[in-house]
Parts: C-alpha cells; structure tokens; sequence
C-alpha cells in the first residue's frame, strides 16, 4: 500500500486548491497550499515535501520558475506540474524545467493522485530492481522470464513492458494513460478501450489457471497488481 | 480619425508625405544641377568672350605697330587719337616715361597698371573721356601695354562691359530660374502631397470602418492602377482572408452551440434526473459516473477543437524532428491488433521503412490512431474486415505517405470533402458514439506538418492518406 505523503499544492484558483486538498486528504495524504509562486517556492524550500504539485501559470511568479530554482538548488523532491496549456512542446518544456510529470487541466482527480503516488516512489529513480514479485508471480528483468508459482509464462514483448511497469507499481493504481505513456511513449488520452484490450490478454496469460487473481481493475480510473 | 485636422496639423501631415519629401529632394538635386550647367556655360562664353577680345587687341597692335614703323611715333600718337574718337574705339593710352597720359581715351587708370608690359594679368578700373554722364560702376578693361624703349608707354586695351553686363543678366536669369523652380516644386509638392493624403484618408476611412466590425468593407480601389492601387488591392485580398476566417470562427461558434449544448444538456437532464430519483446511493453513483464520463466526452471534443482552432490560426506549437512513418505504424498495429481482432477484424501492416518526415511523433501518432478508430468504428463490417496500414515514398514527387484502409463501405466521393470538415458527421454515422472531430483534428494536425489528408477508394472501402513532405535532406 502506498504510504501517506506530504505534499505541497501550488495553485492560485482557492477553490481549486481547496477541492485537491481535500481529495488528496480523504486518499490519506497530506496537503499543503501555497497561493503564489513566491509563497509556493518559500514553503517548498523550507519544507520536507514528498511531492509537490505546480500549477505553471501563478499570479507573480510563474510555476516553472519556481521549479527551475528549486533544482538549480538541487531539490530534488518529485514535481507534478498542472497546467492548462497542453500543446506537445508545453509538456516537453515542462519537464525541462525540471517536473517529473505534467498533467493537463482539466485532469482526473484518479489520473492525478495515481500519477502523484507512480512519482513518490520514482523520487530514488530507476528502482534498480532486478526482479519483481507479486504473490507468487515472479518477474526477472535480466533473463526477461515470468514464472507463476514456478510455472513458466510467456509473454510478448511488449506484455513483458506491460507487466513489468505494473508489477513495478505494485499496490498503486495506473491510469491508461501512464500505461499508454510508459508501455508505448504516446502521450495522449486513449479515446478507445485499446489499452484495455491489452491488460485483458495479460491478464488472460498471468491469471487463466490460477484461482487468485492478481491484476485488479479499479473502476474509474485503471488497474492495480496486488497480491492480497 | 475621420475628424478634420486643424489647417497647420494637415499641412504638417502634407510635408510629411512622402511623395512631398521625394519631390524636395529632386527639386534639390535639380536645381543644383541646373546652377552647374549655368555656371560652366558661363564661364566658357566668358573665356571665349576673352580670347576673342585678346585677339581684337593683338591685331589693334599689329596695325599700330606698322603705323609707328612706317611713320614713326609722332604718326603713332596722331593715329592713336583719331582712332580713340571713334564711336566703339578700343581703350587707347600713351603716357610717357613718369606716366603721365599724353593722349588716349583714358583718363584716369589704377595705379601700377603700367608699370608691368605685356598682357594685364587682370582686368583693371579705369575712368575714360567724355562718359560723365555714366554713374554706373567704374569700368575695367583688359589691356596689352607695350614699352617703347624712350620710355614711353602705349595701352591698347578693351572694355569689359559688355561681358560684364551679359554675366548680370545671366546671373539674374539664372535667380529667376530658380525661384520659378522653386515655386513650380512647391506647387507640385502641395497637390501630389495632397493627392497622396486624400488618397490615404480614404484607406483610413475604410480601415476605421473595418475595424468597428464592417468585415465586408473593402478599401478603394481607383482606375488609376498605380501602387496606392495595389497596396489597397493586397490588403483587400488579406482582408478576404479575414473575413474568411471569421466566417469559419462563426461557424466554430454555431458548432459549439451544438455539439456542446447537447452533451451538456445531457449532463445537466442526467443530475436533475438523479436529484428527483429514489434509488438510493448507488443511484446517485450512477449518476455521478454518468456525468463524470459526460465531462470527459466534452473535455474531448474541446480540446480538438481547440488543437483544429490553433492550426487554422496558424499558431502552432511543437519542434519538429525526424519521425519514421513505418515504425509509428508498426507500434500502432501492435497497439492496436488485440482490439481490431476482438472486434472481429484483422489489422495488416504493410508498412516497411524507414519513412522519414519532420514532424512529431506523438501528433502522427494521434492522428493515425484517430484513422484506425474510424476504420474500427465505420470499416469493420458485421463479417469482420481488414484495417491495412501502409507506407510509401514518391522521391520524386518528395512526399511520404502513409495509408489507412479498410475494406468497409466508404465513404461515396461527393461525400469526402464534407467528411474532413469540422463537426461534419455523414448521417450513416450519426448513431455511432464520437465528437465529428476525428477527421478534422487529422486533417489538422496534417496541415500543422505542412502535409493533407486525403481520402481516397479502396474499391471497396476508404483508404485516408498522410501525405507529408519528405523529410530534407
């Protein structure tokens, strides 16, 4: 299960604000509210954050020159960046600027908080796993072998990416679009149910002969792997 | 604007004009021209005019000296002084050793004249005999003394007037000239100033119409056919394109109406339905996951209408790089053929690279991703059906393609064009759940790469072509 975060909103919009941190709060985390960019950078430099979330356009200053001081300071605390400006080389130029993810508004509270807790743990980078296990279901990611209770699975290559991320992710729900994003590197929202489709053939593969299922579906908002 | 400038404020504006500035700068040159000229072909006439009266006086002498050679100097005085009386006689001295004049016309010389024989190295005042009644300036006179050697001397010389007075009056000709000119200029420049000013007045009139929102106003356009024409005529042709533009605006306007009011209404029926309802929690979830899903629809259709809005406008944002058509297609049908096969067709890719284009990959791949949503939702047939991916490249003709089919039932020629536009849905598709944007935001995203799309038949079926430029070199 993920553990509660501490985590610092830069926004402007009150109400915005106000609705994020009460949401994240009922998820079990932590929220605090800076209301401008001078603020927002204060409190991030003086407070141990597990993540901080930036809105880009701030009245005074603007969210990515916050970030871009905050890194310059080498801060390193994982960075969501919300904005409302979702060109191609807007996100591009946002995560130059140092922020982890970038999530278009309107957003899914689901898709925000799933992206949110993907990012406390990407905050140590690659995890440097060589294995993943999930109950009994094992992944090696040198010899690329899954196995279910020792027995063998064989999957494609690209099911192997699949797996791989969500077993990486374990205990934490993944949006279609981070699946989309991580297991193919196309960044826009799946209008058809195609991913889907795929985790279906997955999980077809990991569960067909086995009573307990593993890949669970979380209505709403996407798939979570977890053991109990 | 269209207020009359106080008097001083136009006259301002006139000097200002560019016709006005153009015509001082020639009327400067010209005139600095024209006193060049002047000059020169003065002072040749008056070296000509020196040489000539240097001649005069060497044959004087000549004629003099055979009288003096002949006759000796008293026959010379006595000659000198009839020919002095003569009406239009030469300047004729003779003064003896200490200079004092002894018969002649002159009466009076400046100081030191005699003093050096040969040719005056300038002309010389003098006062001459029986020319009281002239007050005008003193005369002068260009002379040859010649030095006899008892001492005497004798001057022949001849009067500058004449030439002097022809310098007069070409001096004054010369200021009158220039005054006319200047005056010609001045007048020139206050009706061609005036004439450009009226002229611009109108297209500012027109403009000031313009802008207060009369898109359909044009600027003047005279017979003239000069460059007031043309600038007007090339701003008319802009402001069509405005016009053009904002017809398309208001269109967007009228499709918004529709296409966003009804998925809202549809929201807003679907919360009051839940409000009146009895059914509990659950039913209230419902609801909420109803709406929920209604606002994604919206935020859908938004956000490629304002992608399609961004490339009309011509502003678009993204670095191009080289993209290789065939390998976003091998990623799509992998991506895709789990889905085209649960719905009962097979997905071909034909595809082979590299396919090279500038572009950006996540904007080529949406837009193929868009194709093959199309051929899933209106190619594939009951029976099943073949969505065929497919690339190629015409080297010559410097474009790279890549092709979406299906072997569905097309959509009919008279129909494609309607197909690509903006909210445009056939009515076969009308049933089927969508925002009438796929095609658009394709078509779209194809002219953000300076490529079209093409729709063309698959006998049977619909190919859609990505045609793009090819990648330079």
């Amino acid at each position: 299960m993920t553990a509660a975060m501490k985590v610092l909103i830069i926004e402007d919009d009150p109400q915005a604000a106000a609705y994020l941190k009460k949401a994240l709060g009922e998820a079990g985390h932590n929220a605090d509210l800076a209301h401008d960019g001078d603020d927002g950078y204060a409190m991030a430099s003086a407070g141990a954050y597990d993540a901080l979330i930036v809105d880009r356009m701030l009245p005074g200053r603007d969210g990515l020159s916050v970030l871009a001081q905050l890194r310059a300071e080498d801060d390193r605390t994982p960075v969501l960046i919300l904005s409302a400006l979702g060109e191609v080389d807007d996100r591009v130029t946002g995560l130059r600027a140092g922020g982890d993810d970038y999530l278009t508004k309107p957003y899914a509270f689901s898709e925000l908080l799933a992206r949110l807790e993907v990012l406390q743990r990407r905050s140590g980078g690659d995890d440097g796993e060589t294995a993943y296990r999930v109950a009994d279901l094992e992944l090696d990611r040198l010899s690329r072998r899954v196995t279910r209770a020792g027995r063998d699975i064989t999957l494609q290559p690209r099911e192997f990416r699949l797996l791989e991320y969500l077993m990486r992710n374990a205990g934490r729900v993944v949006t279609r679009t981070m699946l989309l994003e991580h297991v193919w590197d196309y960044h826009f929202d799946p209008q058809t149910n195609v991913i889907d489709v795929h985790v279906s053939r997955l999980r077809a593969k990991i569960e067909k002969g086995f009573d307990k299922p593993l890949l669970h579906t979380v209505r709403g908002a996407g798939y979570v792997m977890r053991g109990q | 604007m269209s207020a009359t400038p106080p008097r001083h404020r136009r006259l301002g504006a006139i000097v200002k004009t560019t016709a006005v500035r153009l015509s001082a700068l020639y009327l400067l040159l010209f005139g600095l021209c024209a006193v060049l000229v002047v000059f020169y072909m003065n002072s040749l006439a008056a070296g000509f005019f020196m040489n000539e009266t240097r001649a005069a006086i060497e044959q004087e002498l000549r004629s003099l000296d055979s009288i003096y050679q002949r006759n000796g100097m008293r026959a010379l005085i006595v000659a000198i002084d009839r020919r002095a009386r003569a009406p239009g006689a030469f300047v004729y001295l003779v003064a003896d050793p200490a200079g004092r004049i002894l018969t002649g016309n002159v009466r009076a010389l400046e100081p030191g004249v005699l003093d050096t024989p040969g040719w005056t190295r300038r002309p010389f005042a003098y006062e001459k005999f029986r020319a009281h009644a002239e007050y005008g300036p003193q005369p002068h006179a260009v002379a040859n003394i010649f030095l006899f050697e008892n001492g005497m001397h004798v001057l022949v010389g001849r009067d500058l007037g004449e030439p002097e007075r022809f310098q007069v009056i070409v001096r004054r000709a010369l200021v009158l000239a220039l005054g006319l000119m200047a005056l010609g200029g001045l007048l020139i420049w206050f009706f061609i100033g005036r004439r450009a000013l009226r002229r611009i007045d109108a297209v500012s009139a027109a403009s000031a119409g313009i802008v207060a929102g009369d898109l359909g106003r044009r600027l003047p356009v005279t017979a003239a056919g000069d460059e007031f024409d043309r600038l007007s005529a090339s701003l008319n042709a802009m402001l069509g394109r405005i016009e053009t533009l904002n017809d398309g605006l208001r269109e967007v306007s009228d499709s918004i109406a529709h296409d966003l009011k009804t998925p809202l209404t549809r929201l807003r029926n679907r919360a009051e339905q839940a409000l009146r309802g009895r059914d509990g929690e659950a039913g209230y979830r419902d609801a909420l996951e109803d709406m929920i899903g209604e606002a994604d629809q919206l935020i859908g259709v938004f956000n490629a209408m304002l992608q399609i809005s961004r490339v009309e406008a011509g502003y678009t944002r993204f670095t191009p790089a080289p993209v290789d058509l065939a390998a976003v297609a091998a990623e799509l049908a992998e991506l895709y053929e789990p889905l085209v096969e649960d719905a009962g067709g097979h997905l071909d890719n034909r595809a082979s690279g590299p396919l090279v284009v500038d572009g950006n990959r996540e904007l080529i791949g949406q837009a193929v991703t868009n194709l093959i949503d199309n051929a899933l939702k209106y190619g594939l047939g009951a029976g099943g059906g073949t969505v065929m991916l497919d690339g190629r490249a015409d080297v010559a003709g410097g474009r790279v393609e890549l092709l979406v089919c299906d072997d569905g039932d097309g959509i009919a020629q008279a129909d494609r064009e309607r197909a690509v536009r903006r909210f445009e849905r056939l009515d076969e598709s009308r049933t089927a759940p969508g925002s009438g944007l796929g095609l658009s935001l394709v078509d779209a995203i194809m002219r953000q790469h300076g490529g079209e799309l093409r729709l063309e038949d698959n006998e049977p079926g619909l190919c859609a072509v990505l045609s793009f430029p090819a990648a330079g070199p």
